[in-house]
């Protein structure tokens, strides 16, 4: 029994992909049964349609769509978690790295439109670029910025390096909008149009009428986040450089007393965050099609509140977290407007997340998941 | 270069020379606005004079007085004269108070709030709904309101709504204290962030399913109370008509009341942050501050006086909102975006955490730099942008520069950059709190 948790290809590819499965299919679930009780409460409030056969009818979509955007939450709460466990410290400026990874990943793409071979090109190399890019230039702006903003602000009292990040944030909002508009005169990016990721995989399954529909930029998404989430437990549960992490997360002091250069682990992990923040804002970027400057506000705070439902501080947690936050937010945006006739619709989904942050830390301030680092009085 | 500027300023600031100085301060700014009222340079001149009364030693008697002078009737008078002016000192009175407001919560007890203008929406949209037809028009369609419909309230009313636009902030603020406060600083953060987004999103979609808050576009015509009575009104336009060139109009006026209202609500502020600072409570919340731990093994209530640092911070935000709904007579929900939130935290850290009189300054000052500073500067820009003048070495004419670069639309930058800059430099702010200036002095000895 031993010798299978021991061996590295079930330890680092087998055991977290399963485990990623698992919360998705188990939160899709979950979620699914509590929406179709729900809609036989809510029967009687809908009189135009019946409300039950409506709701299993767009169910699988609504799971599809949660379960994308919900690997993307994940993979920017990565960010948020790891910052977290090393310093305590939330990083406001997070979202903005996220936002400039999607920036920068769309002007790869429009540049190969400009000098015309992203026609020509092999689709899934263009994003592969993009999202290369994104990583490098979101994880080296994440060290700057901890260079600049929050190094000499270390062992300073909490709210200052926390104020000092929200300026960060903006700063980082302004700089950007700055940039693109004296060089393109717009501020707006576009996702230039390639490939057939507009296109759908039909699936037939049995028992339902219409076959199942997964847009192929869906199945992409997925399909890289899972890579940077498998990618990210190796380096951490892995490596030298993942103990070092873990090590200080656990006890700064000690772990420089143990001969780890802590200062390098610090920008280590900014350096880890920035990139996954850059890799899912490529990601996103496929989703919205749309950029600007203060798009990244949203689903960093989005995230953050994945970090939080999970666990903060806890990797596994955030992954948890970002995968239910997607559902509920997917789920919120098509059913609270048909359960309520139309009272209330999908204009709410975006303070949807603040309700379940702020009832998360009523009732259960350490996560779903979270053990690892509660708050510490 | 610093001593030699030490010691002038300490020989300048002995005897008769710091009145002489504040009064020629005073004189020439007054003067140099009333002769050349667009002049920015003119206003600063003048609005630097409260900041000579501040550091320079004289007589207390000498420091109100001068200091009146100012507020009570140059600024005014200079203020119809030019209405600009009355609208950036009218907007400093705003956010002076808002600022007061937030460093209650921040300075005192040390609670991150970065929703805070969730309370200034509360009181806005408390006398906005009431004070205005909205009441009357609850089932119609947002944008097709009928013409006539009347309003629910007497003008009169707006007396009793500046009191209950305090009792429903604080109580706002009681209600999204009691689950949250027991978090500890950064998810308090992040809380109120949500909260204070939560307000706008409801009060940008709540024009269904009944219309209260007529969605995006804002309610209007919110009414106004009352002037003063007609004679009393004639009285200053006889007197103040050779002063500022023409008759005072009523518009003019009713700035100068709403700049007067401020004012109050702003000395109120400041009593009750002096009276608080130095008592049981304001201690307590000081012990809070430091060190949550022993001030729990102290005795001190934990919850209640966080709360009421909620409560007292929130209420002054609930006064000052109800009266810019009638100032403005119009609310929407972009005036309470994150920006604002963030824009007094930058005001109350540039002043300096904890400082009264800092956080009076830094709400001055973000003003000025928002509406005065950038715009003259990009108003500057264009002109160089409209001349054939070049950059000498570099040789980059004025004409290339990207119309784009309009510096008064980089509010965020400019936010951003003093929050961060502030932070490594000088984190107790440009005046810090008396309190710091004694934790320093001690550590000297």
């Amino acid at each position: 029994m031993k010798s299978i948790t021991e061996n590295p290809v079930y330890k680092f590819l087998l055991f977290p992909i399963g485990q990623i499965l698992i919360f998705a299919l188990g939160a899709s679930v979950v979620l699914s049964l509590v929406t179709v009780l729900l809609a036989f409460i809510f029967k009687f409030n809908v009189t135009d349609f019946d409300l039950v056969e409506r709701t299993m009818l767009i169910l699988p979509q609504v799971v599809i769509n949660g379960v994308t955007i919900g690997f993307v939450y994940a993979t920017i709460a990565l960010g948020y978690t790891m910052v977290y466990g090393v310093l305590e410290f939330i990083n406001f400026s997070h979202s903005e790295i996220f936002m400039v990874g999607g920036i920068v990943g769309i002007q790869l793409m429009a540049y190969f439109e400009h000098i015309g071979t992203l026609a020509t090109m092999n689709e899934y190399l263009v994003i592969a670029l993009a999202i290369i890019l994104a990583m490098v230039v979101s994880g080296s702006l994440a060290v700057v910025v901890e260079r600049l903003a929050y190094k000499p602000l270390r062992g300073a009292p909490k709210l200052v390096p926390l104020i000092s990040a929200i300026g960060m944030s903006f700063f980082l909002q302004d700089i950007v909008r700055l940039i693109l508009s004296l060089t393109t005169g717009e501020f707006n990016v576009i996702l230039p149009k390639f490939g057939t990721f507009d296109e759908f995989w039909k699936l037939a399954v049995p028992g339902m009428e219409d076959p199942l529909r997964i847009q192929i930029k869906s199945a992409i998404m997925v399909g890289v986040a899972v890579l940077m989430l498998v990618g990210l437990n190796y380096l951490v549960n892995g490596t030298k450089v993942g103990k070092a992490i873990r090590a200080v997360a656990q006890d700064r002091p000690s772990a420089s007393l143990m001969g780890i250069n802590v200062n390098q682990i610090i920008s280590i992990t900014f350096l880890v965050g920035g990139t996954l923040g850059g890799a899912a804002g490529v990601l996103f970027a496929l989703k919205a099609t749309k950029l600007d400057p203060f798009s990244g506000f949203f689903p960093g705070l989005k995230a953050f509140t994945s970090a939080v439902l999970g666990g903060i501080g806890n990797l596994t947690g955030a992954l948890l977290g970002g995968l239910v936050l997607g559902l509920l937010e997917s789920f919120a945006a098509s059913y609270l407007g048909i359960f309520t006739n139309g009272a209330f619709g999908a204009e709410y989904k975006d303070i949807f997340a603040f309700a379940i942050l702020i009832l998360v830390l009523i009732f259960r301030p350490s996560g779903l998941l979270g053990q690892t680092v509660g708050q510490k009085a | 270069m610093n001593t030699l500027f030490g010691n002038f300023f300490k020989k300048a600031n002995t005897g008769f020379w710091p009145v002489l100085i504040a009064l020629a301060f005073l004189l020439i700014g007054t003067f140099s606005v009333y002769q050349s009222p667009r002049s920015l340079a003119a206003f600063l001149i003048l609005m630097s004079t409260p900041l000579i009364l501040y550091f320079m030693k004289m007589n207390m008697k000498v420091k109100v007085f001068i200091g009146l002078m100012l507020i009570v009737i140059i600024l005014p008078v200079l203020g119809i004269r030019n209405i600009f002016y009355l609208e950036v000192i009218f907007q400093m009175a705003v956010f002076a108070a808002l600022a007061l407001g937030l460093n209650i919560v921040i300075g005192m007890a040390g609670l991150l709030d970065l929703g805070y203008v969730a309370f200034y929406a509360v009181g806005a949209y408390s006398w906005a709904i009431f004070g205005s037809k909205q009441l009357s028009l609850l089932y119609s369609v947002p944008g097709a309101a009928p013409a006539d419909a009347p309003f629910a309230l007497d003008p009169r009313w707006f007396w009793l709504f500046l009191f209950l636009g305090v009792g429903l902030a604080a109580i706002t603020g009681i209600l999204l204290g009691l689950p949250v406060l027991r978090l500890k600083g950064d998810y308090l953060a992040i809380v109120t962030l949500g909260f204070g987004e939560v307000i706008r999103v409801l009060a940008l979609n709540l024009d269904k399913p009944i219309n209260l808050t007529n969605g995006p576009q804002g309610i209007t015509p919110i009414q106004r109370p009352p002037l003063p009575p007609e004679s009393i009104l004639q009285f200053f336009r006889d007197i103040l008509e050779p002063f500022v060139g023409h008759v005072p109009t009523d518009a003019e006026f009713y700035n100068v009341f709403f700049y007067f209202l401020a004012l109050i609500i702003i000395a109120i502020a400041i009593l009750v942050a002096t009276r608080l600072e130095d008592s049981r409570i304001g201690r307590a919340w000081t012990a809070i501050r430091e060190d949550e731990t022993a001030a729990i093994a102290m005795g001190i209530p934990l919850v209640k006086m966080k709360l009421a640092a909620f409560a007292a911070g929130a209420s002054f935000a609930g006064a000052m909102g109800a009266l810019y709904a009638a100032n403005r007579t119009f609310v929407s929900p972009e005036t309470f975006s994150f920006l604002q939130s963030i824009g007094v935290l930058t005001m109350v850290i540039l002043g300096g955490l904890g400082s009264i009189p800092g956080v009076i300054f830094g709400a001055a000052a973000v003003v000025l730099l928002n509406i005065q500073i950038l715009q003259n500067f990009s108003l500057y820009l264009s002109e160089l942008r409209q001349s054939d003048a070049v950059i000498p070495i570099i040789n980059f004419a004025w004409k290339d520069l990207s119309n784009q670069l309009d510096p008064a639309k980089y509010q965020k930058l400019v936010f951003g950059l003093i929050l961060i800059l502030m932070m490594i430099f000088r984190p107790s702010g440009l005046i810090p709190a008396e309190r710091r200036k004694r934790e320093l002095v001690e550590e000297k000895e």
